[in-house]
């Protein structure tokens, strides 16, 4: 008997010693620095409040941490959507002038392996900038280090919170730098395919309403305009 | 007995490390896919929103009575001429599969658009921009701009059209909007050659 619960207890052990390996893994570190950050080209800086009820509306199954927004929104309760989030919000520019509409739909994604310190996420973005045109931005998104560095030591304070300050990307795809694709659809943005990060600024999270003081922001990459050069006569 | 504690922590070890790599932290609830192959060697896939019961958000200006009840559009005149709805989208069988996105929006600078959004969580995500007139049979085409995930691979057009319900019913929808896809496979032509 006696060996059994060793068994047992060692078991036990060996197992919560994997989940620290994994929780302390410095190979699954995320970069906070964008890989747009080095870009000669021109940016498009659309900011958002990562807060729901900051949002439009923002809308889930109606029983995950965060509640939907506003409280009669639709849910999304039916078993193929049940993993989504759906979310509307203005867009605002480096100078906090509201400059579009985005609209986010983002799933748990099925790629999502804890042993690579991957807690993925597919999401989509639909965005309008009036006068300008619009976007389609395609990514997946990786929460480890969020999860990590915020969600965890919020659920382990006596408070049932975490306040600091955490920024990271948390685009990690499908581009090779762990940028998102995007391409235009309208207007100046018409034809266009180029890059996207996402980025969270965070600074208050609270284990019973979720995100409270997070910002965002997705940066896009516009190339510029190649002109054709032609030999001197 | 040290021996036999030792042995269980390795057997945990690869025990945890087993479920974890084994077993899908997230599993997708599925829909079949109902695509159907017409005679003229194309194939469809069909979607609808029974409206209003399917709608989530109607932004627009000066609405009376917003949608979702609470919703704070935002008065900046810039957003005057666009309307942005969010929607559940189902698939033949009247199943939910996603949810979508319509945006449509006028401006004298970017033009006119209509866009379509549709994110099927299991599948992926298609965008597909609309011609702004619908055509005289009451149909407004559309063309794949991008897909993502099972769409990458995919081209082709959608048809956008209202079709008013005439049941009768009393808890029937006013009506549905219907999309249907009809994509192929990008490395084809359309003569059905592969380009490689």
């Amino acid at each position: 008997m006696k060996y059994l619960i060793s068994l047992f207890l060692g078991m036990v052990v060996g197992a919560a010693a994997l989940a620290a390996l994994l929780y302390f893994n410095p190979f699954t570190a995320q970069n906070s620095l964008s890989p747009l950050s080095v870009t000669d080209n021109e940016l498009i800086s659309l900011n958002y409040s990562a807060v729901a009820a900051d949002a439009l509306i923002f809308t889930n199954d109606g029983e995950s941490q965060v509640a939907p927004y506003p409280a009669k929104v639709l849910q999304l309760w039916e078993p193929p959507i049940r993993k989504t989030v759906a979310m509307a919000t203005v867009l605002a520019d480096s100078r906090n002038q509201a400059v579009g509409i985005g609209i986010k739909f983002s799933s748990d994604s099925e790629s999502t392996n804890i042993l690579n310190g991957k807690a993925l996420v597919d999401s989509v973005w639909h965005i309008y900038l009036p006068g300008r045109g619009s976007l389609f931005v395609e990514q997946s998104e990786n929460y480890w280090s969020y999860l990590r560095e915020i969600v965890v030591p919020a659920h382990w304070s006596s408070g049932d919170n975490w306040r600091g300050i955490w920024n990271g990307n948390i685009t990690s795809g499908p581009g090779a730098l762990g940028t998102a694709r995007v391409v235009g659809g309208s207007g100046e943005f018409s034809g266009l395919n180029t890059e996207g990060v996402e980025s969270f600024a965070a600074k208050a999270y609270s284990v019973e309403q979720g995100p409270v003081a997070i910002s965002a922001n997705l940066a896009i990459e516009i190339p510029r305009l190649e002109l054709a050069t032609t030999p001197d006569p | 007995m040290f021996r036999t504690f030792i042995v269980g922590i390795l057997l945990g070890l690869a025990a945890a490390g087993a479920v974890l790599y084994y077993f899908p932290v997230v599993n997708q609830s599925r829909e079949n896919s109902l695509i159907v192959v017409h005679p003229n060697q194309g194939n469809t896939e069909s979607f609808h929103i029974n409206v209003p019961m399917d709608r989530i958000m109607i932004g627009a200006s000066a609405q009376p009575n917003p949608l979702p009840a609470g919703l704070e559009w935002p008065a900046d005149e810039q957003f005057a001429d666009t309307r942005a709805e969010l929607f559940k989208i189902r698939n033949a069988k009247d199943a939910v599969v996603g949810v979508a996105s319509r945006v449509a929006a006028s401006h004298a600078e970017s033009g006119d658009i209509v866009e379509w959004v549709l994110h099927l969580p299991a599948r992926g995500s298609v965008f597909l921009n609309m011609q702004t007139e619908p055509s005289e049979a009451g149909y407004r085409i559309g063309e794949l701009r991008r897909g993502t995930r099972e769409f990458s691979v995919l081209q082709g057009h959608v048809t956008e059209r209202w079709v008013a319900d005439t049941s009768g019913f009393e808890d029937a929808p006013a009506g549905r909007i219907e999309l249907i896809t009809a994509l192929v496979s990008a490395e084809f032509d359309d003569e059905g050659v592969n380009d490689e």
